[in-house]
């Protein structure tokens, strides 16, 4: 072999090594994500030293608004022009999109024994493992304990009904000369707990949605009262239409709100906001004849079945879903944990504060309490009809637009018309 | 005065002279294939050879999606892919038009399009009027010597060039509970008014913020106009004795007609379209106080779990229908103008 073709051997080898090294660099993984507070950061630390483990996996973490998960990714996702990773909350109603993992995981026995429950929210049709809670939420309110404590009126405690809250946030603001006694996300989700609490069933005896019946009128009623006599200011329901979603978190950092219902993804931006400036509190989940419940719900990290890498986003979701990982994950997010060996053994969270301290072991105390129907309805792929129903309606009575009657009809007839414009295909 | 003149021409030459190059050598490039081509296609269809890539990119970004939003309206479900869909007609646009009693719109099967119908028409209706009323004021103020001129004519243009997202923001910002104006009621010693609670004030508002936004580009349009109309008419009226509002109504009004008529029809378009200040500015509230056609498709369409593509295709060919009739109207009024 001459020298001359030795060189060009070699080149060549050289030139094909190189190729097959960037070939193999160049699966690049996106995962769509939106923030409550820290966790992206947390997310990207994590995924930093996935890339450094795994040189050939490069992922992006494109950070949106919460909207365009809810209003674009399921348009993406029909397209066919989905990321390959999200975290999503409609749990359910995204499922044909998700890929089942079960054949690319290490150990699937691992997923089903600590995500189990969460996997049926994801999958409500099959056994598939399509992804994994990035945070288990629990519906309830929070006091601002000092405005209790200068007005002189005493917490309600353990067992107190909504009216027995009503009664006594409303005679703090009056005290205080505090604008809004109670607030409310304007969520459906939210308002479905307290009305479980009331006795509603929200599905007939087939497992069909059946939103309205007299434990969820109870419910309704109380809101709508409670925005007539001043303990709920329609600023905030009032003042948007159809189903967006609205909080009341600023006024209540601003301790304008005394009572403010809303759900424990709040925990890490309230010490962050609020900190020391005031007590904010959390409390267990008033109760109804029926139940003392929220309602759970929370976010997954899914993976998508248009992926062209089902491989690598296996092997990343393998990899984040490992204990320890989660474990680092949820205590410096402060998120309630969605890995039932975490929630047992418990996760060492990140804070000083014994208001956010409180706060989780409030949420996670009231996990337990959770009336079935309110898993039900989390687990159900169509609930967030039924919660925009609920919530778009009951506002348009609120405001004086139709009668509560009115209202429950058009509920009623929203859920129907919807359902079956899905079920045509 | 004569030399500074002098000056700015021969700069103004250079200029020229020296920004034509580029398209004298694009004309050069170009002469012998287009020479070619017009011995090819001959010399009557050439204009039509120019207007081709603008009537593509018309096509493809207008009339297609036209007729895809059309076909649309003939198929339910949720599939994005229109092979996918079910054909069912025209059920979607019965379903629109269900009522009981059309002037009512609780009694409608889907009381939320005819509410927006309605709101739309309201809005229009005032925002239109008002519209047109101020920016002819001010057109006739404007058009006056009054000092300072130009720098009014800018004041009052300046909000046409800012973002509908950011003017809704502003005036967001200025109407909530402790925004700027509730911090002056309660200054003045009045109570705090909640704005956007009240059906009658976010529509107010609603209207008053788009009058203010789009004021200035009316205004201009007028101003045209008015500076279009002979001044030796006002003279020889004067000379008369006429008096101003004489002036008026029997010179500037009819002179300035062709002018406001395209400005109605204009603002009437734009009208029907409202969607993103007020959306931004109220949220469609209180309730659906302020939630216009625009807000119900795009609502229909994209923010419900079940999307439902084919109602909301419909409910746009509605809203299309009616935006058709207005720019014939628009039309009508331009070649009458030109007549004139």
């Amino acid at each position: 072999m001459t020298i001359k073709m030795r060189t060009l051997l070699g080149t060549a080898a050289l030139a094909l090594a190189l190729s097959a090294t960037s070939a193999a660099a160049e699966t690049e993984l996106r995962m769509m994500w939106y923030n409550d507070g820290i966790e992206g950061e947390v997310m990207q630390s994590l995924l930093d030293r996935f890339e450094e483990e795994n040189p050939d996996i490069k992922v992006t973490l494109d950070v949106v608004p919460y909207k365009s998960v809810i209003e674009s990714l399921p348009i993406q996702l029909a397209a066919g022009e989905g990321p390959d990773l999200a975290r999503v909350t409609d749990l359910g109603g995204l499922s044909q999109y998700y890929l089942d993992l079960t054949p690319h995981l290490s150990d699937a026995a691992y997923w089903k024994e600590n995500f189990g429950p969460f996997l049926n929210w994801l999958q409500p049709d099959s056994d598939a493992i399509s992804g994994f809670m990035t945070q288990l939420t629990v519906t309830g309110p929070y006091v601002n304990k000092t405005l209790f404590e200068q007005a002189g009126v005493e917490l309600p405690g353990d067992g107190a009904t909504w009216d027995d809250y009503a009664a006594a946030v409303k005679e703090v603001a009056d005290k205080l000369d505090i604008p809004i006694p109670m607030a409310w996300d304007r969520s459906g989700h939210r308002v479905s707990g307290p009305a479980i609490a009331m006795g509603a069933k929200m599905f007939d005896g087939e497992g069909n949605a059946a939103l309205v019946d007299d434990g969820l009128k109870a419910m309704a009623q109380r809101l709508y009262d409670w925005h007539q006599d001043g303990t709920m200011s329609k600023e905030l329901w009032g003042s948007v239409s159809g189903s967006t979603y609205l909080g009341a978190n600023e006024d209540f950092a601003n301790a304008q709100v005394v009572m403010y219902m809303s759900g424990s993804w709040q925990i890490p931006q309230f010490a962050e906001t609020i900190g020391d400036a005031f007590d904010w509190w959390a409390v267990p989940a008033p109760c109804g004849p029926a139940a003392c419940t929220g309602m759970p719900g929370g976010a997954a990290l899914v993976a998508m079945k248009d992926t062209e890498h089902p491989e690598e986003a296996a092997k990343l979701m393998d990899w984040l879903a490992q204990e320890d990982v989660l474990s680092e994950f949820y205590g410096k997010t402060l998120f309630i944990p969605g890995h039932l060996g975490l929630a047992e053994g418990g996760v060492e969270f990140d804070t000083a504060d014994p208001r956010a301290q409180h706060a989780l072991a409030t949420f996670a105390g009231a996990v337990p309490k959770i009336s079935p129907v309110a898993y039900d309805l989390q687990g159900y792929a169509n609930n967030r009809v039924l919660f925009n129903a609920l919530i778009s309606r009951l506002n348009e009575a609120i405001v004086g637009e139709m009668t509560l009657d009115q209202a429950y009809e058009r509920m009623e007839d929203d859920v129907a018309k919807q359902i079956a414009e899905k079920e045509r295909q | 005065m004569a030399e500074p003149d002098r000056e700015t021409t021969a700069w103004g030459d250079k200029f020229k002279g020296v920004a034509a190059l580029p398209v004298q050598a694009l004309f050069r490039v170009l002469e012998g294939p287009l020479m070619a081509l017009q011995r090819v296609v001959g010399i009557r269809a050439m204009p039509y050879v120019f207007l081709l890539p603008n009537l593509a990119f018309f096509g493809i970004f207008v009339v297609i999606p036209l007729f895809i939003n059309f076909a649309f309206s003939l198929t339910g479900g949720t599939q994005v892919f229109l092979s996918d869909r079910v054909y069912v007609g025209t059920e979607q646009y019965s379903f629109l038009l269900d009522c009981e009693n059309f002037v009512d719109p609780v009694t409608c099967r889907e009381d939320r399009f005819w509410k927006g119908i309605f709101n739309t028409a309201t809005f229009i209706f005032f925002q239109v009027t008002f519209l047109v009323l101020f920016s002819l004021v001010t057109a006739l103020i404007l058009n006056r010597k009054i000092r300072a001129r130009g720098f009014f004519r800018s004041v009052f243009f300046f909000p046409v060039l800012l973002s509908p997202v950011v003017v809704a923001l502003i005036w967001k910002w200025i109407l909530l509970r402790d925004g700027l104006l509730n911090a002056f009621l309660v200054s003045i010693g009045l109570d705090k008014i909640l704005f956007f609670v009240s059906p009658e004030w976010s529509m107010f508002w609603a209207i008053f913020v788009s009058i203010w936004a789009h004021m200035g580009f009316y205004t201009l349009i007028l101003l045209a106009g008015l500076q279009a109309i002979p001044p030796d008419l006002y003279e020889a009226a004067e000379m008369d004795g006429t008096a101003t509002e004489r002036i008026f109504w029997r010179i500037t009004l009819p002179l300035l007609w062709p002018n406001l008529l395209v400005v109605v029809v204009l603002a009437l378009i734009k009208g029907v379209q409202i969607f993103d200040e007020v959306f931004v500015l109220t949220g469609g509230g209180p309730g659906t106080a302020t939630q216009f056609i625009v807000q119900y498709i795009y609502n229909t369409g994209f923010t419900e779990q079940v999307q439902n593509f084919g109602l909301a295709a419909a409910a746009s060919v509605v809203l299309g229908v009616v935006l058709f009739v207005l720019t014939l109207t628009q039309l009508a009024a331009t070649r009458r103008r030109d007549n004139v």
